[in-house]
């Protein structure tokens, strides 16, 4: 029973950390209907600035808040300069321009800081709780997110900015009538979901160590919890990541042959989700009009 | 009624030049030279996989380099195990990746666009993981591979190197004659149909399950032959030489080289290897200047501004308007 709590625990912790990628998904999704295939090395590249800032101020919190902030006016930057131009393009062109930042950001960053696996330090206190089922980390995690996530809720239903948001991505033509800049807030979308992604590389680079590829998994289980949950619902995102990281500890566990086939074990979630239940658990079922 | 025959001149022209050209330069290539075209080819081979599938059916894959492994891997095992003849092994290889592409079709068939990619991403990013399970590991290798011989000399007097990439050559010269032909006939019409408005060609009475799946089909199989002989000309397969940049990688070659079209895959194959090599030699000139990919990736993001069709696009483009 122990070993079955210890596996549930580990695995809400993880589990955050692709609900914070499925909710910068699941951002970028609402207002632009497309997938960011770039989400993750993003967020590794995030990572990295924390990393190095971390190496010349020596506070890890110091860091992860420069580099969050960073992170942020970069989401802004990226989509007003790169995303921009294809926006009314086709979506062949837009998935290569993900894929070609994709490329960009895992490069660069095996250029800037090799490709050696480098260690940064969690942002909570390592002796903080004395118990053998959870560590502090791993509290610290949960804990973490669901104050992040709490805040993303307010931001988007209580503030002025969070309503122009929700209405530029639900009905652009309205929103631009009532005086809503639906470009501008598109901007802000990405820089909230790579601020987002940020926290959650920083969150996820103790237990996965700092490298340029530590991120393709955890998109890729980022995107099953967004698909899971329901991809037009934020809320629905967070669950479905949490849910995937608890389902993935117990298959590692309990299905044979299952500790070396976590990521299959993700494409059968997403194959599956998008065969039988394309609009997730939570999320609207979409009728199109043709 | 008279069709039109899909064999025209134009078509044997060019396939008699490619031919000729590749047996031309195989004299003058050096071995390494050989080994490296050779290499651009089984990358080509893929990329007009992909151009089939994604250019001319509308259906994406960023997951290609799994059938590419799938082929790589047929090949590796029937010659470690079984001891066939590495050209034997071909078709068998060819059959096996047409199967799974079918078969991943039939999921494809509900997804649109934008959730086919991720799938095929899902694929990609699973793929070396699979080939790594110790359930599997008597046949792949696990973790280190397998190891084989590259095929004999076809006649005396050749070089092993030289011997495969004239294979090759002319395996690629037919597969894109072949691909001409499938694209110029009722079915390719019909799988262009199917891009360019899906309902209007299924009132047509084109049905659409079948074209969709088979046009997976036969993009695997391109993509699987593809790893075939790459297999064949490194003689060694591992699960981390098929990772997920590989699938990125023959995106890259195929926009480059022109997705809606076939000798852009000839184009997108030599790009991806002597691209490579040049971009890497001009970034070692300073340390300023970025390594390869990253070059490549602002490349792409700026083709798809300037010039979504690749370089064949461009070239069909400048043509047209020089004989305007």
């Amino acid at each position: 029973m122990d070993l079955f709590l210890q596996l549930t625990l580990a695995g809400l912790a993880i589990g955050s950390v692709y609900a914070c990628v499925a909710l910068a998904v699941v951002m970028i999704y609402q207002a632009t209907d497309h997938f960011n295939f770039a989400q993750g090395e993003m967020a590794m590249f995030s990572t990295f600035v924390a990393w190095a800032l971390y190496q010349t101020t020596g506070s890890i919190w110091l860091s992860f808040l420069i580099a969050v902030a960073l992170s942020f006016i970069a989401g802004i930057i990226i989509e007003r300069v790169i995303v921009k131009p294809v926006e009314n393009a086709p979506i062949f062109n837009q998935i290569i321009v993900f894929i070609g930042l994709l490329m960009i950001f895992n490069n660069l960053a095996g250029w800037f800081w090799e490709h050696t696996t480098k260690t940064l330090p969690s942002l909570f206190p390592e002796h903080g709780i004395d118990s053998t089922l959870i560590s502090t980390h791993n509290l610290g995690v949960i804990l973490f997110t669901l104050l992040i996530l709490g805040i993303t809720f307010c931001f988007f239903k209580f503030t002025k900015v969070g309503l122009a948001m929700r209405a530029a991505a639900a009905n652009p033509d309205s929103a631009r009538l009532v005086g809503v800049s639906v470009g501008w807030m598109l901007a802000l979308g990405w820089g909230l979901a790579s601020a987002i992604g940020a926290i959650g590389g920083v969150l996820v680079a103790p237990i996965v160590f700092l490298e340029p590829n530590m991120m393709s998994g955890v998109l890729l289980y980022g995107f099953a919890g967004a698909l899971l949950g329901g991809v037009n619902s934020p809320g629905g995102a967070v669950a479905g990541g949490l849910m995937v990281g608890v389902l993935e500890n117990w298959a590692r566990q309990y299905v044979p042959g299952g500790s070396e086939l976590g990521l299959t074990f993700a494409l059968v979630l997403i194959v599956g989700v998008l065969m039988f239940k394309p609009a997730g658990l939570f999320g609207r079922v979409i009728i199109k009009r043709v | 009624m008279n069709r039109p025959n899909p064999i025209t001149k134009k078509l044997v022209a060019s396939f008699v030049l490619l031919v000729v050209v590749g047996i031309a330069l195989m004299f003058v290539a050096s071995e390494y030279t050989a080994y490296q075209v050779t290499t651009a080819l089984a990358y080509g081979i893929a990329i007009l996989g992909l151009n089939i599938l994604t250019g001319y059916n509308g259906q994406f894959s960023i997951g290609h380099s799994a059938f590419f492994a799938a082929g790589a891997y047929v090949t590796a095992i029937l010659i470690t195990f079984a001891g066939w003849h590495p050209y034997a092994t071909l078709p068998v290889a060819a059959a096996v990746t047409f199967c799974m592409g079918f078969l991943f079709g039939f999921p494809a068939l509900r997804l649109e666009g934008l959730y086919l990619a991720l799938a095929t991403f899902a694929l990609a990013v699973a793929t070396p993981q699979i080939l790594k399970v110790d359930a599997l590991e008597h046949w792949t290798g696990g973790v280190q591979g397998l190891f084989f011989d590259k095929p004999d000399p076809i006649f005396a007097g050749l070089s092993v190197d030289h011997s495969l990439y004239l294979v090759t050559w002319i395996v690629f010269a037919v597969l894109m004659a072949g691909a001409w032909m499938l694209l110029h006939s009722r079915s390719g019409r019909a799988i262009m149909a199917i891009r360019d408005n899906p309902i209007a060609a299924s009132t047509m009475g084109i049905n659409l399950a079948l074209y969709k799946t088979t046009t997976f089909g036969v993009s695997a199989m391109l993509a699987g032959i593809g790893g075939a002989f790459f297999a064949l000309a490194n003689s060694f397969v591992s699960p981390d030489t098929f990772n997920f940049f590989i699938a990125v990688y023959l995106l890259v070659g195929s926009v480059v080289g022109g997705i809606i079209s076939i000798p852009g895959a000839l184009l997108g194959g030599l790009f991806y290897v002597f691209g490579q090599e040049y971009a890497e030699e001009f970034s070692n000139l300073s340390e300023v200047i970025p390594p390869p990919w990253v070059t490549f990736g602002i490349l792409l993001i700026l083709m798809m501004y300037f010039a979504p069709f690749g370089i064949w696009g461009a070239i069909g483009r400048g043509w047209a308007r020089l004989k305007r």
